[in-house]
């Protein structure tokens, strides 16, 4: 949280540096600059950009002292920190002397550089540029997914291109299915490389790459191995960056439409705790926006019989996992630090490249699982419904959840009768409402139903990184204290940063030592010092994506020009930060209808009941 | 490029070799394509079980290491026959007529460019200039070098290899 307050105070000051520049040009003082940048031994450097001076610092590439300026420069490959390889060439600038174009995204600026970014030469350049990308995509705008949010698309409308200009052969390509979370097709792939950034930096996974060359290249693994034969873990962080069509999810919309529209069925739906904090974004909301109310409206809408919420199997996750880490503390004979287990593409990643790590794992099974597992049993029981008749369906922020539901061990109610029928992501469900003919803007603000849609603000966090370890340590102290715990925010383990480490005095003699990790590249960092025998904690939160569960693979698309300027999963994050800290109930423990529910039904948190309906087992795997 | 369906005869030895060349070379900066082509030189070419001993050796995941064998026109991914036979299909050669010769020996040895017969006699792949355009169209066996070819000398040259 620190380091994120002190980046937005850097961030203002240099566009306050940038604003005096303009209007007093080359007098910015040196005081000033000072504040701008200490990595960059605070210096400025003079630049003329389309015959107007600035200044920017001395580092910045044309890209960033154009965006100071701001001055636009389009781009299409380009993700800052993350994909940085001018490989599209969208951005080419004019630089005076310079004997060719330049690619604006990695070009650095130098003392007295004058740059051109409107001249005859470099417009022309951009509209061919995309007019050859468009020469090797295939134009199905109208029924494509990405039309109204395609990134090449809107390049090409701002630039005027004429998108029959150069017909000819098109690079042979293959549709992959073969995943049970997603489609690659190729035929709309602009060779970006955005994807096989996020599968290899963000995640380290790196089952995807480019193949062969030249006119041949296709993104794919390796001997064309169909994607679901990989080591893939799910998480669908391509699909995210993906400028265009190209990476869409496999869609079970349709079938959960053919069931709510079966008399016989009677089903229900679950929303996780990061979809409120994005699906207003898909209705042209500003990102940050909290759509629950709108959201459980349009799920009656569209004609569910229940709409529920997984922040209540949050909290009995909270009941369950904070009772095994409890036991595990006391036990000492017990593995430790124990992992979380709530994110699926996590718990791929560790079956595939750390399984003799499984042991640390919760045996917990995920929030959703829970739902489902509870729902065709106390639910089903107590509301006399034959659990066969029940479809249960969830709206997630995932598309590794695609993976969890057809995994085994994860039918609580009996064989043939699935914790969950099927699962949605948030865009699926925006494309669902909007179908349906649904208008968003109008619809009231109402509430999930009960009891199953009761949550506490514990459960709220969950969307985010370290949500899950804040809800736990919430539970966890006050059992561990015998006492209630003055203050029940645990800021440290908050934020945006990839790996985050704190340590909790419970009460004289009990200090727990806890670390935060998200995004699966930061994890194997936690993991190989679990393995070298040099992490001392005593619990761990592992979600897949960075940033958590607001940043998950089924979450909207944020195209590159945000992505690039504005931290938007921070954004997601205070939504859910700002509802928990409006709530009467803040803890797990004081769900009342997670109280009744293990009145009535479990008995207590691991009791023998619980532990057949809500955990579960692993599986070793190998990697590709 | 995809998979050989010549199947993978690669031996124990041979595997203790590469695998010793890697654990002797992967802390060098940027070992993976200088590995790959001791691997080359060991096997012959770049099958997928050797592209998977480096890939697990080096812990990288093997599309790494088939990105890069896909890339380099120096990584073969199938074997190399007893004879190696080039069909230059450069300007001159082609001109000349140098893709009918490439037809020719396709038709006769029964694979496509880029392959392998099944018994590994012959391997077939095509180039560009072997810098004897006057002798267009242009072919090479191993190291022997075949010109101003026509399509019935094809049967004859290769029958000198059987």
């Amino acid at each position: 949280m620190k380091k994120t307050a002190k980046k937005t105070v850097a961030k203002k000051t240099t566009k306050k540096v940038v604003a005096k520049a303009k209007t007093t040009k080359a007098k910015a003082t040196k005081a000033t600059t000072k504040k701008v940048d200490s990595k960059v031994q605070n210096k400025m450097l003079n630049i003329k950009i389309n015959g107007i001076d600035y200044k920017a610092p001395v580092g910045s590439t044309i890209l960033e002292a154009c965006r100071l300026a701001n001055i636009e420069i389009p781009t299409l490959c380009f993700l800052k920190d993350l994909n940085e390889i001018a490989a599209c060439r969208i951005c080419m600038v004019e630089v005076k002397n310079a004997r060719s174009l330049v690619a604006a995204c990695v070009y650095p600026i130098n003392e007295g550089i004058e740059i051109f970014t409107n001249t005859k030469r470099v417009v022309e350049s951009r509209k061919k540029t995309i007019e050859l990308i468009l020469s090797n995509h295939r134009m199905d705008c109208l029924s494509c997914v990405r039309s109204g949010n395609c990134e090449l698309l809107a390049l090409a409308r701002a630039n005027g291109v004429d998108d029959t200009k150069y017909q000819g052969a098109k690079t042979p390509t293959k549709i992959d299915d073969s995943a049970v979370h997603l489609i690659r097709d190729n035929s709309k792939c602009v060779l970006c490389r955005r994807c096989i950034a996020a599968c290899s930096k963000l995640q380290s996974v790196g089952v995807i790459g480019t193949n062969n060359r030249g006119f041949k290249t296709i993104v794919g693994s390796q001997f064309d191995m169909p994607l679901g034969e990989t080591s893939c873990v799910h998480c669908g962080q391509c699909i995210n960056v993906c400028p265009v069509g190209a990476l869409y999810e496999k869609s079970d919309a349709d079938k959960v439409l053919d069931a709510i529209r079966d008399p016989e069925k009677f089903v229900v739906v679950q929303t996780a705790p990061a979809v409120r904090a994005t699906i207003a974004e898909e209705f042209g909301a500003p990102i940050g926006t909290n759509g629950e109310g709108k959201m459980v409206a349009a799920l009656r809408r569209i004609g569910f019989d229940k709409v529920f919420d997984t922040d209540f199997a949050a909290d009995l996750t909270i009941m369950e996992e904070g009772t095994e880490l409890i036991d595990r503390i006391k036990s000492k004979k017990a593995v430790l630090p124990m992992i979380t287990s709530c994110s699926p593409g996590w718990i791929k990643f560790i079956e595939n490249y750390y399984p003799d790590l499984l042991p640390h794992l919760s045996t917990c099974k995920s929030p959703q699982q829970m739902f489902g597992a509870t729902l065709k049993t106390y639910y089903a029981h107590k509301n006399k419904i034959d659990p066969k008749k029940i479809v249960s369906v969830s709206i997630m922020p995932c598309t590794a959840k695609k993976f969890e539901i057809h995994r085994e061990d994860q039918s609580a109610a009996g064989k043939g009768m699935p914790d969950l029928d099927y699962t949605m992501t948030t865009r699926e469900l925006a494309r669902m409402i909007k179908k349906l003919g649904i208008d968003w803007n109008s619809l009231p603000e109402e509430e999930f139903d009960s009891p199953m849609g009761t949550d506490t603000g514990a459960a709220v966090i969950f969307g985010a990184s370290g949500g899950v370890m804040e809800a736990a340590l919430r539970t966890a102290a006050e059992v561990l204290a015998g006492k209630k715990m003055k203050s029940l925010d645990y800021k440290e383990v908050r934020g945006m940063k990839g790996i985050k480490e704190a340590s909790y005095t419970i009460k004289k003699g009990l200090t727990v030592k806890v670390a935060v990790a998200s995004g699966t590249a930061n994890a194997r960092v936690l993991l190989d010092a679990i393995r070298e025998g040099k992490a001392d904690y005593q619990f761990i939160e592992i979600m897949c994506c960075p940033g958590g569960c607001i940043n998950g693979g089924g979450q909207p698309q944020v195209s590159a020009h945000i992505r690039n300027t504005v931290d938007f999963r921070q954004k997601r994050a205070e939504v859910l930060y700002k509802q928990d800290k409006s709530m009467k109930l803040r803890k797990s423990h004081e769900n009342p209808d997670i109280q009744k529910l293990y009145k009535e039904w479990f008995g207590k948190p691991g009791s023998e009941k619980a532990h057949h309906a809500l955990h579960t087992s692993y599986v070793k795997r190998d990697w590709t | 490029m995809s998979k050989s369906s010549i199947a993978f005869n690669g031996t124990k030895e041979q595997e203790s070799q590469l695998k010793s060349f890697i654990s002797a070379h992967k802390s060098d900066p940027g070992p993976l394509i200088m590995i790959m082509q001791e691997a080359q030189k060991i096997y012959g070419y770049l099958p997928e079980e050797v592209q998977r001993i480096i890939s697990k050796e080096l812990n990288i995941p093997m599309e790494k290491v088939y990105e890069v064998a896909t890339f380099y026109a120096q990584f073969n991914l199938v074997p190399r026959g007893q004879y190696h036979i080039s069909v230059c299909l450069g300007t001159a050669c082609y001109v000349k007529g140098s893709g009918k010769i490439l037809e020719a020996i396709e038709k006769q040895l029964k694979i496509k460019n880029g392959e392998c017969t099944a018994d590994r006699k012959f391997s077939l792949d095509s180039c560009r200039c072997l810098g004897a355009c006057g002798l267009a169209p242009v072919m090479k066996v191993n190291e022997e070098v075949y010109g101003k070819l026509t399509p019935d000398m094809v049967s004859k040259i290769l029958a000198e290899f059987k």
